[in-house]
């Protein structure tokens, strides 16, 4: 059975690191919903949000594909119910259509939007939610003429109490175990 | 040797080179052009001191020839090219490599940095274009950056799971000076290639091993990776499991050991094949269930757990479901299990083993390797040579009905003896492969098998043998047919032999062409004088034998059937 999933992917800031991650989403023929690249919490490294509708089965063979780049650090895949997420859409309309009566205005009021932008010309409406709320405002706006709308990728947060930095720092031990090791080996040898 | 070199400002390009010497580089098989000119330039003084460089006659040759020395010495293979056309005539051999999981440090040339993205005489986006086939890849702009990119490559290429890692450095990165300061990479904050083991793991796989009635062993590429041929004969031979190999597994386990069981897949032998669905235990080291050792992945170890040690975790559970899988080194692994299971033997269990040999002895082997009358077979050379050899040559493969011949049949006793092209079935592999062993093992003698197909796709390398006097002893099997190709055409479509038959040149001319003694087989009777003669030959030499034009390859495991369908003799329609 098919379902949403996020996938939160840190990485190295290098580039050509997002044509690593989506030829493995090519070649698992998988459509991505949406993408969203940022910063993160931890200085250099840099997250990606990608949104993909697929099976339990074959998210977890993507996430250990994606694992494996080797300038990937962590990857998690997560269910709508275990993330607080966020998408942000943009829309135009012309003014003159905001000015012949207040239904605009109301609309934008009771979607919990916002303007943006107000010209001679044109106004900008801002509204962020599930892609659900964008696109309900959408519709509403649409019998005034939505001159342009954008919708950004997803972007989350997870509820998992377990931080990156966590992460990061078992990884970093591993590593030094790995060190103390070879450090062991090598005396060994020289004795 | 960092020290000496400490403070001189030398060139990105020679920069390079002392990162080479640093990771013990003494062999770089390559191709020059004009981006990669200041990197020939600075070999021109080191060269004679401690690097050698092959030239070979194409960069695919060069990319084989490196993966191949790579493979029989255990060491990173190192290539080189230039940019634009020299770059993208390696990528089937990158991406041999990485299918094969074999290190290699391609280094491309690219144009000078301020013309990238222009479409600059030949620029190529080789990053891009070897993204999918490398383990890791970067493009260096500035000289500084050398010493410690190169060292991460080596790293990268060489420890987990190691793979082929390209490394592309424009010409003005060559040609910039820097303070030369080597540091080895020893780890990575975003790749840790050592996997504690988890001992739960180990503890109910060895229960499952003890409790086993059927168990049987599968052989992958990754206990020669790993070295962990000794602490798999220790385990075999306490558990008393018989061990099936992959294609590439071929050489982890003598042939001739009692506990050896046989080859897996497509062309493998009947038993193992046949008894992995009879099995009630697979412990499957260091392999990855490629679709042409299960065949039909539904009906695919129907009666077995199935125990998988694999250090690529996207292995586990990628193509087949397994009970235990143990994200690990086979040989750590191996190790920690060898003290926690039974000593036992399963002697009904072998002597099914060894009655389906005997089936297939009859039916097949008789006929392939110990024929009286008839053409040449193709079994028969190869079991000729490996008794003559004892298993001991160092043997490459090109790809096709020779390659499953020569894997079938010869009888390899020492690790990395074999040489072939698994993963990505690369025709014209196994002349540059050759190059490439001669050049690693100079002492052992290195024999390909190639098909009269495969010889002429990177035929150019002989004159690499020519240049280098590499005495390599190249055994054309020459059925004037891709072989391979038709078989399939004989057996899946009606016999229609559409383009593959070919007409070829006279070989022994070309070789001689080459300064390469040649001679030509045609008849049984003096096949094993030949061979005999091209077996004690010093130099570098050719046979080509003349064999059966439409002999199959057999048993077989049909396209879309299960491994206990295999077929000793030719389906139906083939006799009608
Ligand atoms: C580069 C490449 N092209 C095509 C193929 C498909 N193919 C597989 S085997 C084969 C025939 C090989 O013929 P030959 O080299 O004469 O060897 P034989 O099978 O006769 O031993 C072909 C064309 C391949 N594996 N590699």
């Amino acid at each position: 059975m098919k379902k949403e999933f996020t996938i939160s992917l840190f990485t190295e800031h290098h580039i050509g690191i997002l044509n690593q991650v989506t030829i493995i989403f090519t070649r698992r023929q998988l459509n991505i919903e949406s993408i969203a690249a940022s910063g993160s919490a931890v200085k250099g490294i840099h997250k990606l949000t990608i949104v993909v509708n697929t099976t339990e089965d074959l998210i977890e063979k993507v996430q250990r594909q994606l694992e494996k780049l080797i300038d990937v650090l962590k990857v998690f895949v997560h269910t709508n119910d275990e993330i607080i997420y966020q998408e942000i859409a943009l829309y135009k309309v012309q003014t003159t259509e905001l000015m012949k009566s207040d239904i605009i205005e109301f609309i934008v009021r009771s979607s919990n939007a916002r303007f943006l932008e107000i010209t001679p010309e044109y106004v900008v409406i801002e509204k962020t939610g599930h892609k659900q709320d964008t696109t309900d405002l959408l519709n509403k706006l649409d019998p005034y003429g939505v001159l342009q709308f954008v919708r950004s990728g997803r972007i989350a947060i997870t509820k998992q109490t377990k931080e990156l930095m966590a992460y990061l720092k078992e990884m970093d031990e591993a590593n030094n175990i790995k060190q103390d090791k070879d450090f062991v080996a090598e005396i060994k040898s020289d004795l | 040797m960092a020290k000496t070199r400490k403070k001189e400002k030398i060139t990105g390009a020679k920069a390079l080179l002392y990162s080479l010497l640093e990771e013990e580089v003494e062999t770089i098989f390559g191709y020059p052009g004009g981006a990669i000119m200041p990197i020939y330039n600075e070999l021109y003084d080191i060269e004679d001191e401690k690097l050698n460089h092959i030239l070979t006659r194409h960069e695919q040759g060069a990319a084989h020839a490196a993966q191949a020395y790579a493979m029989v010495t255990g060491k990173t293979g190192v290539c080189f090219a230039t940019s634009g056309p020299g770059a993208t005539n390696l990528i089937t051999g990158i991406a041999n490599a990485f299918l094969d999981s074999v290190p290699v440090v391609f280094i491309t040339a690219q144009v000078t940095s301020t013309l990238i993205g222009s479409d600059a005489f030949q620029e190529t986006d080789i990053l891009g274009i070897s993204m999918p086939v490398t383990k890791w890849n970067y493009q260096i702009k500035q000289a500084e950056k050398i010493p410690e990119i190169i060292s991460k490559a080596f790293y990268i290429a060489s420890s987990g799971r190691p793979g082929p890692v390209l490394i592309d450095i424009t010409k003005d990165a060559q040609l910039q000076t820097l303070a030369f300061n080597y540091q080895k990479c020893t780890s990575l904050r975003s790749y840790n290639p050592n996997i504690p083991l988890n001992p739960a793991d180990i503890e109910s796989a060895a229960i499952l091993i003890n409790h086993a009635r059927k168990p049987l062993i599968l052989a992958g590429h990754g206990i020669l990776i790993s070295k962990a041929g000794k602490e798999l004969m220790a385990f075999v031979e306490k558990t008393g499991i018989p061990v099936a190999s992959t294609l590439l597994g071929l050489s982890a386990f003598p042939v001739k050991h009692p506990l050896y069981a046989g080859l897996l897949g497509m062309h493998g032998n009947y038993g193992p094949n046949v008894k992995t669905n009879e099995a009630d235990l697979l412990i499957a080291i260091g392999m990855r269930f490629d679709d042409r050792v299960t065949g039909d992945l539904k009906r695919y170890a129907i009666n077995a757990n199935i125990i998988h040690i694999e250090i690529d975790r996207s292995e586990l559970n990628k193509n087949v479901e397994v009970d235990i899988e143990i994200h690990g080194d086979a040989k750590e692994v191996l190790k920690a299990l060898i003290d926690q299971v039974k000593a036992n033997s399963y002697p009904e269990w072998l002597s099914e083993f060894k009655l389906c040999n005997k089936t297939e002895t009859d039916k097949v082997i008789k006929r392939e390797c110990y024929p009286s009358r008839g053409e040449i077979r193709m079994g028969e050379i190869v079991s000729l040579i490996s008794e003559k050899t004892q298993g001991e040559a160092i043997i490459i493969t090109d790809v096709g009905q020779h390659q499953m011949a020569t894997a079938r049949y010869y009888k390899f006793k020492n690790p990395n003896s074999l040489i072939t092209s698994g993963g990505l079935g690369t025709m014209g592999f196994g002349l540059p492969a050759a190059v490439g062993a001669k050049v690693g093992k100079p002492n052992v003698p290195v024999i390909a098998f190639i098909g009269d197909g495969g010889f002429q796709m990177t035929i150019q390398e002989l004159g690499t043998i020519l240049q280098y006097q590499l005495p390599v002893k190249i055994i054309i099997l020459n059925n004037s047919f891709l072989g391979m190709v038709r078989q399939w055409q004989d057996m899946f479509f009606d016999k229609r032999y559409a383009s593959t038959e070919l007409v070829n040149p006279d070989f022994v001319k070309i070789a001689e062409g080459f300064d390469i003694s040649a001679r030509r087989v045609k008849e049984r009777k003096t096949l094993e004088i030949s061979i005999d003669e091209m077996l004690s030959c010093k130099k570098p030499c050719l046979l080509e034998i003349m064999v059966e034009k439409e002999g199959n390859i057999l048993p077989m495991i049909e396209p879309g059937s299960s491994v206990s369908e295999i077929t000793l003799c030719l389906s139906v329609n083939k006799d009608l």
